[in-house]
């Protein structure tokens, strides 16, 4: 019989909770493997490219009942495919108290307290400010068109090299040119550096106790075929003293349900109390004249917008609405966001009567396809959503490559619609002011949509309903700990990712002394990585 | 042309068809050959074909062209290559296309009887019906709650990739071939060197007061 594989640590996943948290072990002297479900794609393998073989390689779409949810499938994850805004949550978001009526963070997070951490996380991607100069046409249409009905708008701060980006509008595939801060840039080179091990097209399936003295944890996965994610071409187990878990608040929880009979239990959290952030898009088909007309814009002669597809898809947010005064559920951000067209089908068609969504009436909207403006508004949702038994293998059922049925049920609470009415009735007042534009829904399939999910395992200070604990470590299980978005309570009310990756670097600290008493030995203190390969070496306890 | 199968037997094929996409039925890869290759039964192309052209409706291929209705002028989902769409291999949906396209014409023939419509035997019952018939009847299976919703509705995305993003072709590819749903929708060019770039993307100007309480980075409060 082979030799069980050992580590010291085995993270599961490589977004922006797993990559953090492998460079400050690995940094600190664990030897760290990485299994990544995805592919491992670079800068030079990604395409500018609508072919459904292309983009799809990296992210998928998992339909559950009432929500569908899009999430990163590739080494890098979610900072792959994002669309970089790179926002703090407001301060208001840490003291939510939801439809439970209790505190839902460990009182130990505040904005103040995460403030250090958030300065380290936009320090190392790093985060840039645009100027006004940096908008997109879109971005300056949505600022233009907040001003006009009596609101302020920010242009956002994003994570990309705004020296090298071109404004080619493809975050979605990755990033072609290099100038979107992934992790693949930053802290996962830094962790190679130091050693780390990342293992693309690794499926894990389950977490059970070790078989080998030493270790605490054995992790088994399933190799997947790089073509067709759905054909397993090998399995098998590696043992480890610490599990750390971030595979996305789509997968962890899936992969912990899984483990429940070998782990001897689960906390009731696990699985449950899924956010989609509150997202909620709507659109405006903006009258061109009016534009003119109105706001005084035009991009070149006679041509006041028609700029949908051209530029950075996130570059303006209103935050009137992100006022701490206001009652929960009736906050959120106002984003200007640009969608590729293959989510063309879920707008309403602008007419009344059925059908709503397709048909002749939406061909005819699609021509104005250049006029159009999303608008995400990232509201307080009441964490309603609820995973069911995991599938035989993965956390979902392929039905094709990259798409097809997960295990959420999203049964809209009353608040939550409170939040998505009060921000479609926002945004209606502003692109419909003196019918600057027609303001949609978007109404195909039923669902709602997602891009940001998150809660499925969640930090708290009360074990009634949270998974983890303040540490972000799993309740019941000492060595299991849990640091991507499944970890944040609840909606951010702005893009989670920096907020995530905050956590992660605050776990970070926190797991370099936890992982000393689970019997690690760990530098105490590890910098931030180097930008560097000289500098990285240098922070490495062992580099390669 | 019939279909030469009992209405039990069509009810159990789409019955068979739902079930499979919400329980994922091809955990093996499907033969090759099956998942390039379009539906060769004159049939099933029909209704899929008017199935894509009731989403998506465009003008008649020929005088006596029955799966589209020609209910809209130029191009519609069916020209921009729905077919095409359905059968590329990662849209995972070719294996499934008989059982849909059976499923839809049990769905119509359902429907014609409530309905007091006497369909045409020549072809496929979906395709019997006319446009605004067709329309109704997919309203109630889209943005219905029956247990082929999802199923339909996947289907639907795939007719709107083809005609939005041309998703069965590199998009240079698609662009330059003067794709018409790209076209329609006035998806920008890449540079000459096949790349997107857009060196002009802004206005370039202060549009908006920004909010008092802002951090240094451009963070809310």
């Amino acid at each position: 019989m082979a030799a069980v594989e050992t580590t010291d640590v085995v993270v599961i996943g490589t977004g922006f909770g797993g990559a953090i948290p492998a460079y400050y072990l690995s940094a600190g002297g664990a030897r760290v493997v990485m299994l990544e479900r995805g592919p491992r794609l670079a800068t030079a393998d990604f395409t500018q490219d609508l072919r459904l073989d292309t983009y799809t390689r990296i992210v998928d779409l998992i339909n559950g009942t009432g929500m569908s949810v899009v999430a990163g499938n590739c080494v890098g994850g979610g900072s792959v495919v994002y669309f970089a805004a790179s926002l703090r949550a407001p301060s208001f978001v840490f003291e939510r108290q939801g439809t439970l009526g209790r505190h839902l963070w460990p009182t130990s997070i505040t904005r103040g307290s995460l403030d250090g951490y958030y300065d380290r996380v936009e320090s190392v991607l790093p985060v840039a400010q645009q100027s006004w100069d940096e908008v997109s046409y879109a971005g300056g249409l949505w600022a233009a068109a907040c001003a006009r009905a009596g609101h302020t708008c920010n242009p956002l701060p994003v994570a990309v090299d705004l020296q090298q980006c071109t404004s080619c509008n493809w975050m979605l595939n990755g990033c072609v040119f290099g100038a979107k801060r992934s992790m693949l840039l930053n802290y996962l080179p830094a962790a190679e550096t130091c050693a780390t091990e990342i293992r693309p097209l690794h499926e894990v399936q389950s977490i059970a106790p070790a078989t080998t003295s030493g270790s605490r944890y054995a992790v088994t996965y399933n190799q997947v075929d790089p073509s067709d994610y759905r054909v397993v071409v090998a399995s098998g187990t590696i043992e480890a003293k610490l599990v750390i878990l971030a595979a996305g608040a789509m997968g962890t929880p899936v992969i912990l349900q899984r483990s429940a009979a070998a782990l001897g239990g689960m906390p009731a959290a696990v699985g449950r109390y899924f956010s989609p952030n509150g997202d909620r898009v709507t659109l405006g088909v903006f009258d061109e004249a009016k534009v003119r007309d109105l706001l005084g814009l035009e991009r070149a002669p006679g041509v006041p917008y028609e700029a949908y597809a051209i530029g950075r898809p996130i570059t303006t947010a209103s935050y009137d609405y992100l006022d701490a005064s206001l009652p929960e559920f009736s906050r959120f951000s106002l984003e200007q966001i640009y969608f590729p067209p293959i989510v063309d089908i879920l707008a309403e068609d602008g007419v009344d009567g059925p059908p709503v969504w397709f048909g002749v009436d939406k061909r005819t909207l699609t021509t104005k396809f250049a006029s159009w403006l999303t608008v995400l508004a990232m509201t307080e949702d009441a964490n309603e959503g609820v995973f069911g038994p995991p599938p035989p293998t993965g956390n979902f059922i392929r039905a094709s490559v990259a798409a097809g049925v997960g295990q959420l049920s999203y049964p809209t609470a009353p608040e939550t619609r409170q939040g998505w009415d009060a921000a479609d009735a926002a945004v209606k007042a502003i692109v419909e002011k003196d019918g600057l534009a027609q303001h949609l829904l978007w109404k195909g399939g039923g669902n709602g949509y997602s891009a940001h999910p998150l809660s499925t395992c969640r930090m708290g200070d009360d074990p009634a309903i949270s998974a983890l604990d303040a540490q972000h470590e799993l309740r019941g299980h000492p060595g299991i700990f849990v640091t991507d978005g499944s970890a944040v309570p609840t909606s951010l009310c702005v893009n989670p990712s920096l907020t995530i990756a905050a956590l992660a670097e605050r776990a970070s600290a926190l797991l370099l002394q936890r992982g000393t008493e689970l019997g690690l030995t760990l530098r105490a203190r590890v910098p931030p990585p180097g930008r560097t390969d000289a500098v990285r070496r240098r922070r490495c306890v062992n580099p390669v | 042309m019939t279909l030469d199968v009992t209405r039990r037997e069509l009810l159990q094929i789409a019955a068979a068809a739902a079930a499979a996409w919400k329980a994922g039925p091809w955990l093996v890869r499907a033969p090759a050959a099956f998942a390039q290759t379009p539906p060769g039964d004159p049939a099933t192309v029909a209704t899929l074909e008017a199935f894509a052209d009731t989403l998506i409706p465009g003008e008649k291929r020929s005088p006596d062209d029955r799966a589209i209705a020609g209910a809209a002028p130029g191009a519609g989902g069916v020209q921009a290559g729905a077919l095409a769409m359905m059968s590329f291999p990662a849209a995972g949906t070719g294996p499934a296309l008989p059982g849909l396209a059976a499923g839809l014409n049990v769905h119509a023939t359902t429907f014609a009887a409530e309905n007091a419509i006497v369909l045409d035997p020549s072809v496929p019952p979906f395709v019997s019906l006319d446009f605004a018939r067709r329309t109704t009847l997919l309203v109630q299976i889209l943005d219905g709650t029956g247990p082929d919703q999802l199923a339909y509705f996947a289907l639907a995305g795939i007719v709107f990739l083809a005609y939005h993003t041309a998703g069965f072709l590199h998009t240079t590819d698609a662009l330059a071939a003067g794709h018409p749903g790209l076209v329609a929708i006035g998806f920008p060019l890449p540079q000459a060197d096949g790349k997107w770039r857009f060196p002009d993307f802004s206005y370039r100007q202060v549009l908006a007061q920004e909010h008092p309480l802002t951090t240094g980075l451009g963070s809310p409060p």
